[in-house]
C-alpha cells in the first residue's frame, strides 16, 4: 500500500497573455491555474491507487495561493492536499531540496509529476528530486501500469521504450493517451472543507538569481503576398534569401 | 575562469553535429572547454575531433547503452570535473542535465539560448517572455540546437576513461513508432496544419511536402481536439511540443498565442492562411494569404523542381 505523492504547481493559464512591468513577469492579473502536465500526473497517481492501493498525496510548494490547485486535485479524488510554505524565487537545488525533504517526511513511494511545467517548460523537478532520493527516474512518460514496480513507456532513440522502472522511483508524466477525470459534485464539495497541511522546510540558499524579464524581440515585418500563386516565388526565397532549403 | 565541460549531445551512439554548438557556448565562459562524449566504444568519440574543444574525453560504460537517468548521471559524475558542465536540451539531455546537476547539489538552467558575460537567458511561459538569470557558483545548462554557431578546430584526439554507472531501470521492449515520419521535434523543417485544413484527411498534402524536403508534420491544438486521426504526439504549442526549427511552415493555422509559444523561436516562418487578419501573419517571414487548396500544390511544385 504506498504512499503516492503527485507534485502540482501552479501556474499561469496557458492561453493568458504575459506581460512585463519593469524587468519582471507581471502575473498580478493573470489566471492561475494547475499546470496541464501535473493534470496527467494526478490522473497516473489516482491509477496507481486503484490498482495497488494506498494513499495519494498532493503536494506543492508556495504561498497560500497555491492551494487552489491543491483544491482542485482534492476535487478529483487524492487523499491529503501539503503545501510547503515557500515564497519568493529559488533555483532548482533550492526548490529540490525542499521537495525531497518533504517527500521524505511524508513517506513516499512514488513520485508523478508533469513532464514540465508551463511556466518555466524545464522538466529538471522529477529527475532532481529522484538523484536526490537516490531512486530511479523515468521521463516523459505516456503510458504507466502499476504492480510491484512500474512498467512505463517512454521515449527512446527515435521511438518509444515499454522500460521496467523499479519503485521508489520519480515519473514525469506526458499526455499520451490519458484521460483526465474530472470532479464530480461530491468531489468539490469535499475539497471545499479539506484542510490543506502547511509545512515548513528550510531551503538551501539559491546560487541562481533572475536579473531580468523581458519580451521576446519583436520579429521585423515580413514580406506578404495575396493569392496561392505566390507559393512558387516564396520557395524560392526559402532557398535563395533564407538559405534553409 | 570557469572550467567548463560540455558533454556531447548523442544519437545512436554517434555524436551528434550539434555538439559543436555546445562547444561554442561553453567558449563563451572563456577557456578551452573539455568535451565528454559518453560512449560504449572510445571509437565512437573521434565523432568529436575538430568540434573545437580544448581536449576530449571518451567516457566508457556500459550504462551508455540506452539511456536510463540514474546511470547516465553517476557514470559522468565520476569522471567530468567540477564545474560549469554544458548539455544539449533535447528531452533526453535535459533530463540528464536535471540529474547531473542534483547530484552535485548545483542548480540547472535549461534551455539557454543565449550566454554573455555568463548570463544565461532562456524562454519562459514557451517563448511568451525571456528570463536571463545569472550564476555566482558552477551550473548546469542544457543550451537548445540551431542558436549558437558551431566552433571548428581544437582537440581532434581524445583520451578514454572508464565510467562506473548505477542503472535503475531496464528496457524491456523498444518499440517501433506508429508513424516513420520524422518526429517535429527532431526535425530542420516543421510543417504543420490546423484546423482550416478542413479535414484530417488533408493532412496527406502537408505529408508530401515533407517527403519532397525532409521535413516533419506538426499540428496545431485545435487540430489534436478536433480529430482524433491527429494524435498529439503531432502538436506543436504550449502543450505540445516546442520547436525551434529552421523553417516552420503555418498552413491553415491562425496563430492562437498556445500555438504561437511553441514555434516562434523558429528561425524562418511560413505562414498560408485564407484570414489576412490571422495572428499569425504577424510573426512569419513569409505569409501568403489564400487557402491552402490554392497555395499547396504551387509550393509542391515549386519545392520538388528545386529538389531535383
Amino acid at each position: 500500500m504506498p504512499n503516492i505523492i503527485v507534485l502540482v504547481k501552479q501556474v499561469p493559464d496557458t492561453n493568458a497573455k504575459i506581460v512585463v512591468n519593469g524587468d519582471r513577469v507581471d502575473l498580478s492579473t493573470v489566471k492561475m491555474v494547475m499546470s496541464p502536465y501535473d493534470e496527467f500526473a494526478v490522473e497516473t497517481a489516482l491509477q496507481h491507487k486503484e490498482a495497488t492501493g494506498g494513499e495519494v498525496i498532493a503536494l506543492t510548494v508556495g504561498g497560500a495561493g497555491a492551494e487552489k490547485i491543491l483544491k482542485d486535485a482534492k476535487a478529483i479524488g487524492v487523499d491529503r492536499i501539503v503545501r510547503v510554505d515557500a515564497s519568493g524565487d529559488m533555483d532548482s537545488n533550492a526548490l529540490q531540496s525542499i521537495i525531497a525533504q518533504a517527500v521524505a517526511e511524508l513517506g513516499g513511494e512514488v513520485v508523478y509529476c508533469g513532464k514540465s511545467a508551463a511556466d518555466t517548460g524545464a522538466g529538471s523537478t522529477g529527475p532532481g528530486v529522484a538523484e536526490r532520493m537516490g531512486w530511479a527516474s523515468a521521463s516523459n512518460v505516456s503510458s504507466t501500469s502499476f504492480g510491484d514496480g512500474l512498467s512505463v513507456v517512454m521515449p527512446s532513440g527515435s521511438g518509444n521504450a515499454q522500460v521496467s522502472v523499479p519503485l521508489p522511483a520519480v515519473v514525469s508524466c506526458d499526455k499520451g493517451s490519458l484521460k483526465v477525470r474530472k470532479p464530480n459534485v461530491k468531489g468539490i464539495m469535499q475539497a471545499k472543507r479539506a484542510s490543506v497541511d502547511v509545512l515548513s522546510i528550510e531551503a538551501p540558499p539559491s546560487t541562481v538569481a533572475i536579473v531580468n524579464h523581458a519580451l521576446p524581440a519583436a520579429k521585423p515585418a515580413g514580406k506578404s503576398y495575396e493569392g496561392g500563386a505566390a507559393a512558387a516565388e516564396v520557395a524560392h526565397l526559402l532557398r535563395d534569401e533564407a538559405n534553409v532549403l | 575562469m570557469t572550467q567548463t565541460i560540455v558533454i556531447a549531445e548523442m544519437n545512436n551512439n554517434a555524436v551528434h553535429p550539434s555538439t559543436a554548438e555546445l562547444v561554442s557556448a561553453a567558449k563563451t565562459f572563456g577557456g578551452e572547454p573539455t568535451l565528454v562524449v559518453p560512449c560504449t566504444d572510445a571509437n565512437q568519440a573521434s565523432g568529436a575531433a575538430g568540434m573545437g574543444a580544448g581536449n576530449i574525453i571518451a567516457a566508457k560504460s556500459g550504462a551508455f547503452a540506452h539511456y536510463d537517468a540514474s546511470g547516465w548521471a553517476s557514470a559522468l559524475d565520476g569522471v567530468i570535473p567540477m564545474g560549469t558542465i554544458i548539455t544539449g536540451a533535447s528531452p533526453q539531455s535535459k533530463d540528464m542535465a536535471a540529474r547531473l546537476a542534483a547530484r552535485r547539489n548545483i542548480p540547472v538552467v535549461q534551455d539557454a539560448v543565449k550566454i554573455q558575460e555568463g548570463k544565461i537567458t532562456s524562454p519562459v511561459y514557451s517563448g511568451k517572455a525571456m528570463q536571463t538569470v545569472s550564476a555566482t557558483g558552477p551550473v548546469v545548462i542544457s543550451v537548445r540546437s540551431n542558436v549558437f554557431t558551431p566552433a571548428e578546430g581544437g582537440a581532434m584526439d581524445h583520451s578514454v576513461l572508464a565510467a562506473d554507472g548505477n542503472v535503475a531501470t531496464a528496457v524491456q521492449e523498444f518499440m517501433a513508432r506508429a508513424s516513420e515520419r520524422l518526429d517535429v521535434s527532431e526535425a530542420n523543417i516543421v510543417i504543420s496544419g490546423g484546423r482550416g485544413m478542413g479535414s484530417p484527411d488533408n493532412f496527406t498534402h502537408l505529408e508530401a511536402i515533407a517527403d519532397t524536403i525532409g521535413a516533419a508534420v506538426g499540428a496545431s491544438r485545435a487540430a489534436v481536439d478536433t480529430w482524433d486521426a491527429i494524435p498529439h504526439s503531432m502538436q506543436v504549442g504550449q502543450t505540445g511540443k516546442t520547436v525551434n526549427p529552421n523553417l516552420y511552415i503555418a498552413v491553415g493555422i491562425s496563430g492562437a498565442i498556445q500555438h504561437l509559444a511553441g514555434m516562434r523561436s523558429s528561425k524562418y516562418i511560413v505562414a498560408i492562411n485564407k484570414d489576412a487578419d490571422a495572428p499569425i501573419f504577424q510573426h512569419a517571414d513569409y505569409g501568403i494569404v489564400a487557402t491552402w487548396e490554392e497555395a499547396l500544390p504551387v509550393l509542391h511544385e515549386s519545392l520538388k523542381g528545386m529538389m531535383d
